[in-house]
């Protein structure tokens, strides 16, 4: 398979450093979010949200709202139109298995914060200020929102969730290598519920195109899970919807299923016949998904110096009462260590809130870090360095399936990160590192993600004033799509940047998958170059046909496509414009399509796999319990690096989100009531800059063979490992082995 | 958020004739807290009076006494020449509080009457005695790390939010108000109440009252000051435990010291007591010690914040200790002194 990016052109663009091509829109205010696009006569949704976790709905009394001028209509249970009435119609396309929350659609409350009402109004603040005039009354029951207390009801879920791989089968004999092993260790770990919190709120802008079309801006990760979802539940053709999302304010998962305020927004517009928008408050952001409450056992059997004889982990997850919500928690064990007697089980028990989603790294960030606190406390009892520890048991193939790794350069993650930091001047010896009153600890983690591909496609189209247009219908969703997709364009057909526009985020446009997963740069990476060598074989044959060619009797092989030009190898003299041709040829525009998907040859040969090596440096004010991050590096192995700065960017924002993780997000949930009580950003700590200091982010070659990029991904690469890096460090630093996360003030001082 | 009329008062005296005109009348000038009050439902006000035009927006120097107009900002506070020369541990508090933004619209009145930030209090969906009298109190057995350890009572747990008035609490402040029956002075300490049988009621400023200024004693403690607060990030969250103290010394004996403590009761908490203890002897952290001891002996936890009893307690022998070796703590370097 071909491991190279350009056609016959030269890496002009791809694999350095490039400045985002919709940086100047986003900083401009010219970039516009779902929630910024308007209609003439829109209409204003707010949400009235439900205050109980478990019961019914006894009374709705709307008469007060209704009254207020400017309100149009209250939407509830009892007066909305009607929808689709199977399951599978609200089954979007990431849905775990079960019965899908539907909205308004039966006296039922599943969950605290569950919406009741919606109240459309001529503006917002009117929609807002009816909505608190909403009375509803309750029957309510004790809720259940405590996973630790429904352990003894925990299931395998009967049900796989689609592109969720279950625990493997064990391998070798767990349990007995475990009682025969010298080495013991057995430990539980916790990381606290986070919910997603990216800068933009959900929302969705309903806009009524007459004669029962509508365009819809949602703020989702790919439109087209939207576009089903409209679809299948209001049983509309695809051709009546449109949807668009050409930016996202941060995804991270929270963006992959249709939310309750598209629902909302489309069931409006159709009553109502005109344009509705929907914008969630910060505190309704707290009313879906969220990274789920897992209680995790890991279990170690070891040799004297450390050699793994045993491997358990055992995970019961929290999910909701109406889905199995299910991720990747507990595989790892199996993947990054190499070990003969490997036993994983991974459960679900059913609590009354919202179904879990994904977040960033879903699974990775829960189970990794269970794992790689293990470790490290395997280091210390079997008295070795935790990298040599790791080396120690690395694995060159991944049991779990059985294959080997399409590449893995870890190793160098650890000696390039190591190097990097310092590490070697580590006093292993807790407590034993200080800089003046602070207790400084240094510790580290492994990181591991899948590398995925999706069925995806794109379009190319080149015009006669040399201008090329690309573009697919998957989402931008701040990582920095649209500027990579341009610079494999661009390099393709050797043209400059500004002379490529890329496209994204709209069902008109070649059908692509959902942005997630770290999947994006290879999937839709691929059909662009894709479609780009179409585009340069088409107007390659053309060029050739003119009469007095330049290129007369040249093979494609030998085009060199460069500065807008197409030359001939070795004889750069013989050239022509791609605007020429088209030109000259009374071509108007020339069009291509390219479609990728995962290989099933090398998907059955060969485990994809990022890896990474992070290192932190925190200092401790032990008395006062205050943790500072001083310093982090974080190696990264994920195969051909496209665009090192938005990169780079990226393994920022994970390194940071792993910071919050390890020592700040929780969301803290009231069992007594059963609600999340810390609901806004107040309340909700994520990182801010003064928690942040230096970041040092390393990309170790790696050449990969998994997908004809040689890309891997690197999305949630940065966040996976750090949380359990943090904790390492505090070890170091204070000797207190912390296995509850967040690592807040009174885990230090208790 | 509810409908509600609006008018800018020109005047003082227009300011109050204009409160008691109203149904649940609210004074506004940044709105900070107000205005997500209002979004949260919490407060529901008919009518909004604007005092932003109100002649109360300098700092002046009356015969040594430093006087802050009730609407100067709070950045200004913190920025001031005069503030920062003579009382920096106020400019500190200020610093250590909010964020940039906040602080630049935030007055001074209005940093006195800031509500708590309860989770419950915030969330209509839940009881609270302070939003709704008689209704009860979620926060007692419920998510309550953030809650008082002292002067708590049985109806209500929650702890004012301010940083500010912690170090106006150590620097012994006078609160100037006027109102319908005419023009009066609050000791600091007495300015906030603690919860008791009435949570709703966070002040004891009467009906109608407007505050006009924050006054400053003509007092130097030169650099043996400081606010040292203590929080779940390094910028941007409300004190789990925050400490304000100044001090004067004779070699290494303490004259006199006082300190007041964020973030543990429903106002600004000090302890006479404790304070006296320390008056005479060696600034040593021993001393301090004995001295923290005094006020967490009366702290009561809830199911959640035990480890606040702890962390206040090494918060003051630290925020001592700080005041005493005159090394305050900077707002900006995180490591703490």
């Amino acid at each position: 398979m071909a491991s190279t990016i350009s056609t016959s052109g030269t890496d002009t663009y791809v694999g350095t450093a490039r400045s985002r091509v919709d940086g100047p829109a986003k900083v401009t205010g010219q970039a516009k979010y779902a929630g910024e696009f308007s209609a003439p006569d829109l209409a204003h949704g707010y949400v009235v949200s439900s205050g109980i976790a478990r019961g019914r709905i006894t009374a709705i009394d709307t008469a007060a709202a209704e009254a207020v001028p400017g309100v149009i209509k209250v939407l509830t249970h009892e007066n909305r139109p009607r929808t689709a009435w199977l399951d599978y119609n609200y089954q979007d396309m990431v849905a775990p298995p079960g019965s899908p929350f539907r909205p308004l659609y039966d006296d039922k409350i599943h969950y605290s914060g569950q919406p009741v009402a919606l109240v459309v109004a001529e503006d917002f603040g009117t929609a807002r200020y009816a909505a608190s005039l909403v009375k509803v009354a309750y029957e309510a029951e004790m809720p259940t929102t405590d996973v630790a207390a429904q352990r003894d009801l925990a299931y395998v879920p009967p049900k796989k969730r689609g592109g969720i791989k279950p625990p493997p089968e064990p391998w070798g004999d767990a349990a007995g290598a475990y009682d025969a092993a010298p080495v013991k260790m057995s430990r539980d770990y916790r990381l606290a519920v986070e919910h997603h919190n990216p800068m933009e709120p959900h929302a969705s802008t309903v806009v009524w195109d007459g004669g029962g079309k509508i365009t819809v801006y949602d703020k989702i990760q790919g439109v087209v899970n939207s576009h089903s979802y409209i679809a299948a539940v209001f049983g509309m053709k695809k051709e009546d919807v449109r949807v668009l999302n050409p930016y996202l304010g941060g995804g991270f998962g929270s963006g992959l299923r249709p939310q309750y305020q598209l629902f909302l927004a489309v069931l409006a517009a159709r009553d109502l016949e005109r344009s509705v928008r929907v914008v969630l408050t910060r505190d309704q952001m707290f009313t879906f998904g969220y990274r789920p409450d897992v209680l995790q056992t890991v279990s170690f059997g070891a040799d004297a110096t450390g050699g793994l004889q045993s491997i358990r982990h055992d995970a019961i997850s929290g999910t909701s009462n109406f889905e199995d919500y299910q991720e990747v928690v507990v595989n790892w064990s199996g993947i990054l260590y190499d070990c003969a007697n490997v036993a994983l089980t991974y459960k679900l028990a059913q609590l009354d809130t919202y179904t879990p989603s994904d977040m960033r790294a879903p699974g990775a960030v829960t189970g990794v870090m269970a794992l790689e606190i293990a470790m490290d406390e395997l280091a210390y009892e079997t008295g070795q360095d935790p990298i040599a520890l790791r080396l120690k048991n690395y694995s060159e193939s991944d049991r779990t399936e059985g294959k080997p790794f399409s590449s893995k350069s870890l190793r160098a993650c650890y000696a390039e990160g190591a190097e990097r930091f310092g590490w070697s001047t580590r006093n292993p010896e807790p407590r034993s590192m200080r800089d003046g009153r602070e207790l400084v600890g240094w510790g580290m983690a492994t990181g591991i993600w899948e590398s995925m591909m999706m069925q995806s496609s794109a379009k190319a189209t080149l015009t006669q004033d040399g201008k090329l247009e690309i573009g697919n219908s998957t989402g931008d969703i701040g990582t920095g799509t649209y500027t990579i997709l341009t610079q494999i364009a661009a390099d393709a057909l050797g043209l400059r940047m500004e002379d490529v526009t890329t496209k994204l985020g709209d069902t008109n446009l070649a059908e692509a998958p959902l942005a997630g997963g770290s999947w994006t740069a290879a999937s839709s990476g691929t059909a662009v170059m894709r479609a780009c060598r179409d585009l340069a074989s088409q107007v390659f044959a053309l060029a050739r046909g003119l009469d007095d060619s330049p290129l007369a009797n040249v093979d494609l092989d030998r085009a060199i496509f460069k500065d807008g030009h197409i030359l001939v190898a070795g004889d750069e003299t013989r050239a022509i414009a791609l605007a020429d041709v088209l030109k000259a040829t009374g071509t108007e525009k020339l069009e291509a399509t390219g479609s990728a998907g995962p290989d099933a040859g090398h998907m059955k040969a060969f485990a994809p796999y990022t890896h990474s090596a992070v290192f932190v440096e925190v200092k401790i004010d032990e008395d006062l319990g205050v943790v500072r991050v001083t310093r982090v590096v974080s190696a990264i192995a994920a195969g051909k690096i496209l665009n090192p700065k938005t990169a780079r960017s990226q393994i920022l924002g994970g390194v940071v989100m792993g910071i919050g993780s390890a020592l700040e997000e929780e969301s803290m949930l009231d069992h007594t009531i059963g609600r999340f009580m810390n609901h806004n950003f107040g309340e909700y700590h994520v990182p801010v800059n003064a928690d942040i200091h230096d970041i040092d982010v390393i990309f170790v070659e790696e050449e990969d063979k998994a997908n004809p990029m040689g890309v891997k991904g690197l999305g949630e690469i940065g966040i996976v490992g750090t949380a359990a890096a943090v904790a390492n460090a505090v070890f170091h630093a204070t000797g207190k082995r912390i296995r509850d996360l967040p690592i807040t003030i009174d885990k230090i001082l208790g | 958020m509810n409908r509600f009329d609006y008018i800018r008062a020109e005047t003082v005296d227009e300011a109050i004739r204009a409160i008691g005109s109203g149904t649940n009348a609210r004074f506004i000038a940044g709105g900070t807290n107000l205005v997500d009050l209002m979004k949260y439902n919490v407060e529901r006000p008919g009518l909004l009076v604007d005092i932003t035009r109100l002649p109360l927006d300098r700092i002046e120097d009356r015969d040594g006494t430093l006087s802050i107009g009730a609407l100067v900002t709070n950045a200004t506070v913190a920025y001031d020449p005069q503030v920062s020369a003579r009382y920096p541990l106020l400019a500190s508090a200020i610093l250590a509080g909010a964020s940039g933004q906040l602080r630049n619209a935030a007055t001074t009145g209005g940093n006195l009457n800031q509500r708590t930030r309860c989770y419950y209090f915030y969330d209509e969906a839940t009881p609270c005695n302070k939003r709704q009298p008689g209704s009860g109190c979620p926060a007692i057995g419920g998510v309550n790390r953030i809650h008082a350890i002292l002067g708590a009572s049985d109806s209500c747990i929650a702890t004012h939010p301010s940083d500010m008035c912690v170090g106006l609490a150590a620097l012994d402040a006078t609160v100037r108000v006027t109102g319908p029956n005419g023009e009066r002075t609050i000791p600091f300490g007495e300015f906030h109440r603690l919860p008791g049988d009435n949570p709703e009621r966070d002040t004891n400023l009467r009906a109608g009252e407007i505050v006009l200024s924050v006054d400053l004693p003509d007092e130097d403690f030169g650099p043996h000051h400081t606010y040292l607060k203590l929080r779940d990030r390094l910028s941007y969250a409300f004190a789990l435990v925050s400490v304000a103290a100044v001090m004067t010394l004779d070699g290494d004996t303490i004259e006199t010291a006082r300190f007041a403590l964020g973030g543990v009761a429903h106002k600004p908490w000090r302890n006479p007591e404790a304070e006296a203890y320390l008056a005479g002897k060696p600034a040593t952290q021993e001393t301090f010690a004995a001295a923290a001891d005094i006020v967490v002996r009366e702290a009561k936890p809830q199911s959640e914040n035990a480890f606040k009893i702890e962390l206040a307690r090494r918060a003051i022998v630290r925020g001592l200790s700080q005041a005493a070796a005159g090394t305050p703590q900077s707002q900006s370097d995180k490591r703490i002194a």
